[in-house]
Formats: C-alpha cells, structure tokens, sequence
C-alpha cells in the first residue's frame, strides 16, 4: 500500500510543485512505514523524483493521456492505485490537480483536502490536514474520514529537499478502451518568456498607483534584474493594462512567493486575500497610510517613479557583486 | 438549450473573519452573504448572455439551508429564470456535489456551470466532483466561452497559459475571470425575481468525507520595517542579509 504521487513534467524537467509533492508523500510514506510511488506521464530525466523520495515510479502509457485530458488521466489514476493497493494519493493544487484531484476523489470516494499547507497528523486511520479557507484570512484543520485519502499540497508551502535516492521506473499500461473523451484541443497558448506567476519564488506586483500601462516598463525591469514573475491588482487587470492571469487577490490567483513586492498597491482586503501567504512582503507607495504598510515586513513611503529605478540599479549592483 | 448554474452563498468579500464555539464554528454574525464571486459574475452572467442570443433557459442551483434564499433571490434578480435549493448541509464538496449531480442527472441540462473556486473553502472541487459523478467531461478555468451548433469552443487556463479546447455538449465547466462583465440587477429584475420560481428539494443521503475540526486565523505580520526613500539600495541589502530571499 506505497504512497501515490501524482507528477508532471515542464519543459523537460520534473515540475517543482510536482517535487514538492513527492517530498510531502514520502514524509507521509515514512510515518506509514511504506514507500512512496511517483505517477508519471510522458518522458524526460526522472531521477529527481528519486531524489525527492520515490522508490518507484509508474510511467502511465497509452496516447489517450498525451493531452492530459482529465477523464481519462483519473480513469488512469484509478487503475494504478488499484494495481499498488494504495489508498492515499498526493497532487500538487495547481492547474491539473485541481482538475484530475476531485475527479478521482469523486470515482474513488475519497475525502480530499485541496491546498494542504502542512504535513497530515495521522492517528490510525484519521488524517488531519490544514488547508487556508477564506482566502487566507484563516486556515482550518480538516479531518479526512473515509478510508482512501486525496491531499493535493498547496506550491510554495514546502521548500523542496533532493538527497541521493534512486528509483525504481516500471511501465503501466492503463485500458482507457471504455473511454472517448469528447475534448479536442485547438490550440495551446503557453505564455513563453514570462517566469509562471504560481510558481514564482519572487514577485514584483503594481496597482492603479502606476497610473498608465505605458509606466510599467520600469516594474518588468525590476522583475527581470531580480528574476521575478510580473503581478497586478485587479482594477490594473479589468482596465486591461495588464494581462488576466496575473491579476492576484480573492477574484483573481492566490500565490504564496518567497517575496512579494507590492508598488502603488493601495493594500485592499481583497488584494491581501491573494498574497498574504507570501513569506516577505515589501510595500512601496506615496501615501504612508496605506492599509498595505500594516501588512508588510519592509516598507518605502514614496514615490514609485523615483524609488524603481533606483530599486532597478540596486539590484544590478548587487547581482554583479555575487 | 438548458443551463444549469451552481451558485454558493459565501461571506462577503470584505468580511473580518472569526470564529465561535471554541473556534469550530464561524461567526455569521452580522456578515452580509452573497453570490460566489466567480459563480455570480462569470458563470451566471455568461449563462445569461447565451440564453439571450441563443434561446433557453438558466436554472440556478444551491445546495444549503433556508437561509440562502436572498442570495439565491439575487441570482433569480439578475436574470436566471428559475432556482432550486436543495436542503442539505454544504461543508464537505462530494455530499455538495452527489447533491447536484443526483438533482440533474435526468434532468437533460446542455451545460452545467460552477465557479473556478468558493472565496471561503477555496476548494476548487464541486465542477470536477460534479461531471465525475455524471460522467461527463470537464472543463476547468474557463475564461471563454462560444456555443455553436451544440459544441462549445472554450479558452481555458491551464498551467503556464492557456488552451483553447472544443468539446460537445453536454459537459461541465468551471468559470474563471474573463468570461463576461459582472451585471447589476435592475429594479425590473429584482421585482420579477420575486415570483420567479424557487423549489426547494430535500437532501438525499450523501457521504460527508470530510470535515472541519478547528479553525485559526492567519497570523498577522509584526510592525512594518521602514526604509527611508532616499535610501531604496538598503531594502535589497536587507531582503539578502535579513530576510534572506534574494
Ligand atoms: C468582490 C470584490 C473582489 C475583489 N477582488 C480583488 C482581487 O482579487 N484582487 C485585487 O487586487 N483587488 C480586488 N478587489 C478590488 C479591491 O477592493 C481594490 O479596489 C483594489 O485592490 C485596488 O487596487 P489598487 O491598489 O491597484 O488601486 P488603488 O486602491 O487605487 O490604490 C493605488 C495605490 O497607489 C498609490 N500610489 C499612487 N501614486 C503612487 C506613486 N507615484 N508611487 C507609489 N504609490 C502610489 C496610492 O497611494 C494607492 O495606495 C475586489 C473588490 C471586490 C468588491
Ligand atoms: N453549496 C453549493 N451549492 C451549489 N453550488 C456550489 C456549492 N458549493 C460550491 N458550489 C459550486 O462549486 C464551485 C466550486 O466550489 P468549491 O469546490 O467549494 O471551491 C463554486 O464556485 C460553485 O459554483
């Protein structure tokens, strides 16, 4: 009965949410005396799911999986976690979990908790796992009662830790005859240079106080030099200055970045819903009664226009010195 | 063509969360309910849109007691033609979603909408449990949608972008930002909502799989640490030797 960890694969390397999640499942693994299996479609190096903890992995085969499609990815799931008796499944919460995750939990009838940000306790057969509710504002500890188990590990929660295990990688045929997903991708638009704003360990974020989508030359400038993801507020995303999908808050992504830094943000309950997981927090606006500044380890009372590209050379500065 | 939409009645987004009963229950105490963000502004209104330019019919669902019922009024005010309560317990997502996909299994919808997520459990759940249980395909994160000749052609987010999928009715979605503009009801429609009708269902047995043993409020940060504007260089020095993020 090893632990399941369902993985994926970014451009040519195990995704970081999906280690995390290996991580998480082989801690659980070893209070379950147990192993930990990594689930896995498509090809690339796959040694760090050994050194994330696996000691085994389950190459998922059959070309009905090349797309993800997620009837049949949980149809495949199912059929794995048969095949190992196991009754406990890992996901990451990002985009495919949030997809295949419920939809196993539902053929499976397992009790799920979604954006885990802790290690389960486990006390014989019950589990209890906390997850944020109200958009952050709290967190609440879940108790799972049904005897199969879906945690799908919030990104960011864990730093991800790599030692020198190897893992074992079998094929698994799965029979996805009975299935005909009615899906048909078109087109798949991936957003190229940009660093992906869930994932993203640094993130510099603007609200209305840049004024003109003209001024954020200067914010996509302090990102690159730090390597950071882009961010907005959500009267920035609404006035199309920026794109949707980096719009954060309660309406918009929530991210939990390692730093977040907050320009011309005015800090509405809102907006902080999204962010205020984020390990520090830097704010810089004009206006030092901000509500932002009371939510912030750092603070710039100032004008963004002077303070970024001084910000900007700083960073240079610094990175040269490395 | 027949729309089913899944509305959740949810703390207002300005709510100060807290907590009663030893930190089991949360304070409803004077806390203003409305429609789910993403159920009310995306799915609901582009449900609507599509009724008016194609012909049909928008049901709202709720699965929760009595005391929804202004929200779902609401969703009635805006423009869905007619609403169901189903009167059960809405805190674990599979007892939510059995409810939801027992209501409708027969009941011939083209489409079923939910939200991308709820802005207090943040699941993300109900959609995906809900085409599971019907066995229907899903889509998740949609932030369009076209309906022509019965296949929906829909632009959705997935991880690093996004893809744009077609697929035959009928099927599940869940609405992301992007999908239309939030509506304010008028005064015709919240009087029309009024006698527009809202049937109520008992609960069938569902299994509750899960449940919330405690809760806590996230933890504030200490005072602000200020740096002089003069002076912004120090800040990086600080996030390297103090903080240690970058
Ligand atoms: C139901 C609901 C859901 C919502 N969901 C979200 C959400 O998910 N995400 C979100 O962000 N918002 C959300 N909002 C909106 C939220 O309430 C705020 O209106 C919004 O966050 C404000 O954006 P802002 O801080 O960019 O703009 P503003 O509030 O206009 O603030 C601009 C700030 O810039 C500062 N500033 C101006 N000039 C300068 C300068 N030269 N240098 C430095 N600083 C300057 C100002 O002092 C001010 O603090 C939601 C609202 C509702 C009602
Ligand atoms: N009690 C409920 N009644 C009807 N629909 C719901 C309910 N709870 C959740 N939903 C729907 O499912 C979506 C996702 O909810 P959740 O899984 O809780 O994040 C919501 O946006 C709603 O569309």
């Amino acid at each position: 009965m090893s632990i399941l960890i369902y993985t994926e694969i970014n451009k040519g390397k195990i995704k970081k949410s999906s280690l995390e999640a290996v991580n998480y499942g082989s801690r659980i693994a070893a209070q379950l005396n147990t192993t930990a299996t990594a689930v896995i479609v498509g090809d690339a190096d796959l040694s760090d799911l050994g050194k994330a903890g696996a000691t085994k992995v389950v190459k998922l085969k059959n070309d009905k999986l090349a797309n993800l499609d997620g009837q049949c990815l949980a149809a495949a799931l199912e059929q794995v976690a048969s095949n190992e008796g196991a009754s406990i499944i890992i996901f990451s919460h990002d985009f495919t979990g949030k997809e295949i995750a419920p939809r196993l939990a539902a053929k499976l009838k397992a009790g799920i908790v979604a954006g885990a940000v802790d290690n389960p306790v486990i006390s014989g057969d019950l589990f209890t796992v906390k997850k944020n509710v109200f958009s952050g504002k709290a967190i609440a500890t879940y108790s799972i009662h049904s005897a199969k188990k879906i945690i799908s590990l919030l990104p960011n929660s864990f730093p991800v830790e790599l030692n020198q295990g190897t893992a074992e990688v079998v094929d698994f045929a799965v029979n996805l005859d009975a299935i005909n997903s009615p899906i048909k991708v078109k087109e798949v638009k991936k957003v190229t240079s940009e660093l992906n704003l869930p994932d993203a360990e640094l993130v510099v974020s603007a609200g209305r106080g840049m004024k003109d989508p003209a001024n954020w030359g200067m914010i996509e400038e302090l990102a690159k030099v730090l390597g950071a993801a882009t961010a907005c507020s959500r009267p920035v995303a609404d006035m199309h200055w920026r794109p949707h999908h980096e719009h954060v808050g309660q309406t918009g992504i929530a991210i939990r970045p390692n730093l977040y830094i907050a320009i011309g943000i005015s800090g509405a309950i809102q907006h902080l819903a999204g962010v205020n997981g984020s390990k520090t927090i830097v704010v810089i606006n004009s206006d030092k009664e901000a509500p932002f500044f009371k939510s912030a380890d750092y603070g710039i009372v100032g004008d963004a226009f002077e303070i970024v590209p001084k910000l900007i050379e700083a960073v240079k500065k610094f990175k040269a010195n490395q | 063509m027949k729309i089913l939409v899944c509305i959740s009645n949810v703390p207002d987004t300005t709510t100060k969360i807290s907590f009663t009963n030893d930190n089991t229950t949360f304070n409803t105490a004077g806390v203003q309910f409305v429609i789910n963000p993403f159920d009310e502004w995306y799915a609901l209104v582009r449900a609507l849109e599509l009724k008016e330019a194609q012909g049909g019919n928008v049901t709202i669902i709720h699965v929760g007691g009595v005391e929804s019922e202004p929200t779902i009024r609401k969703g009635l005010a805006i423009g869905a033609d007619d609403a169901v309560r189903i009167d059960g317990e809405p805190n674990d997502a599979f007892a939510v979603a059995e409810q939801i996909a027992g209501y409708a299994k027969d009941k011939g919808f083209d489409l079923i909408m939910a939200g991308k997520e709820t802005i207090n459990y943040n699941g993300s759940l109900v959609g995906a449990m809900v085409a599971e249980l019907m066995s229907l395909p899903f889509v998740s994160m949609a932030t369009k949608l076209e309906i022509a000749n019965n296949v929906a052609t829909i632009e959705h987010d997935i991880d690093g972008g996004t893809e744009v999928v077609e697929c035959a009715l009928p099927l599940v979605l869940s609405a992301n930002k992007g999908m239309a503009e939030a509506r304010i009801p008028n005064m015709r429609g919240i009087m029309a909502a009024r006698t527009k009708p809202l049937i109520q269902v008992s609960a069938a047995n569902a299994d509750k799989l899960t449940s919330i043993a405690a809760y806590e409020l996230t933890k504030g940060r200490t005072d602000c640490k200020y740096i002089d504007a003069s002076t912004p260089e120090k800040l990086i020095e600080l996030l390297h030797t103090e903080a240690k993020v970058i």
